[in-house]
């Protein structure tokens, strides 16, 4: 089992690898949707169906996204020279923070002992408490529903951002006085 | 022009090759969306998850048929009342539970755990959660794709 995690693990940093690195947009991300497949099975595997469930199609939608935002960009390579100042400070801090978490992993609970033990409470009371079977839908909407609205609240606002910034014209046709007394330009 | 001749017209979208493949895909991927939606309290699943399936069809419909056909068949202004309509929904629904004495509680009746219809709100919750985050996706998919080039046309 820890064999398959370290296979994907490698296959993830691969993957992130070849994003940063690839001269091509396209092909940088299909890397980053690679490496969104292995999170997804890095979840299958630690027994979390339905966040890999939700990983899968989200992973699917952004890439769609994506795709469709970088065949209408620019799609030439980005040239950069290597910096070899940039590149000894980026390998010190590298260096560094995998010593702190060596160091900070050291004082981890077992795996599938959390600290907080309101999860076996929950694991032993949800069916009777709730009637769902799915210990997950029974904490995100029922124990938990609250942030569950919160989350709600939150593609809410994002809707909301998304249709205001990307509107090229508002609902009232720009008169003569308001690019007057706005300096809105009237083409 | 109507959503009939506007789908059968060949200058926009696709081929006719994958806007037939997409006609009989789109279909099973609304009903593995609904069947992800309402035994979300018993398997692996959810609100979100098909939610967000669901806008994936309407998603491809909008990839293989051109925009047209998709605002034809569901706009802006209607996408966003959809979103509007589940977060109210589910807010009522936590309102509810105030008639037990508790915001979200779980007043409907359990039922006997692993059948369909049981668990009280949390199946309703899973059916206004895919409403909402469904119709959202579909309506930032819409501002990001079409919004631009719809006004550019509008303007020539």
């Amino acid at each position: 089992m820890i064999a398959i995690f370290h296979v994907l693990l490698g296959f993830m940093i691969i993957g992130s690898a070849v994003a940063i690195e690839s001269r091509n947009m396209l092909s940088a991300v299909i890397a980053v949707g690679a490496v969104g497949f292995g999170v997804s099975l890095m979840f299958l595997f630690l027994g979390a169906p339905d966040i890999a469930i939700t990983q899968v199609i989200v992973e699917v939608l952004s890439l769609i996204i994506l795709i469709r935002a970088t065949t209408y960009a620019d799609n030439r390579s980005i040239e950069k020279k290597i910096d070899s100042f940039a590149t000894i400070t980026g390998l010190f801090f590298l260096g560094f923070f995998v010593m702190a978490t060596v160091w900070a992993f050291r004082d981890i609970t077992p795996f599938g002992e959390p600290l907080m033990t309101v999860s076996k409470r929950y694991l032993a009371g949800t069916a009777a408490e709730t009637g769902a079977v799915n210990a997950v839908a029974g904490v995100i909407l029922d124990y938990r529903a609250y942030d569950t609205l919160g989350e709600a609240m939150v593609l809410f606002t994002s809707v909301l951002g998304a249709f205001v910034i990307l509107r090229r014209r508002g609902k009232k046709a720009i008169e003569e006085e308001d690019s007057e007394q706005f300096g809105i330009l009237t083409d | 022009m109507n959503l009939k001749e506007l789908s059968q017209d060949e200058s926009l979208g696709m081929t006719i090759i994958v806007k037939t493949i997409a006609r009989l895909v789109m279909s099973f991927i609304i009903l593995f969306g609904c069947y992800i939606i309402l035994y979300g309290h018993i398997t692996p699943g959810g609100g979100f998850a098909g939610g967000v399936i669901i806008a994936i069809a309407y998603v491809l419909m909008m990839l293989t048929f051109g925009g047209k056909v998709a605002m034809a068949k569901l706009d802006n202004f209607w996408a966003s009342m959809w979103d509007n309509i589940g977060a109210l929904a589910f807010v009522v629904l936590g309102f509810l539970g105030l008639t037990g004495g508790h915001f979200f509680l779980n007043f409907i009746n359990h039922g006997t755990p692993g059948t369909l219809i049981s668990a009280g709100i949390i199946p309703l919750a899973n059916i206004s959660i895919a409403i909402k985050v469904g119709a959202a996706l579909y309506a930032i998919f819409i501002g990001l794709s079409v919004y631009g080039r719809l006004v550019t046309e509008e303007e020539k």
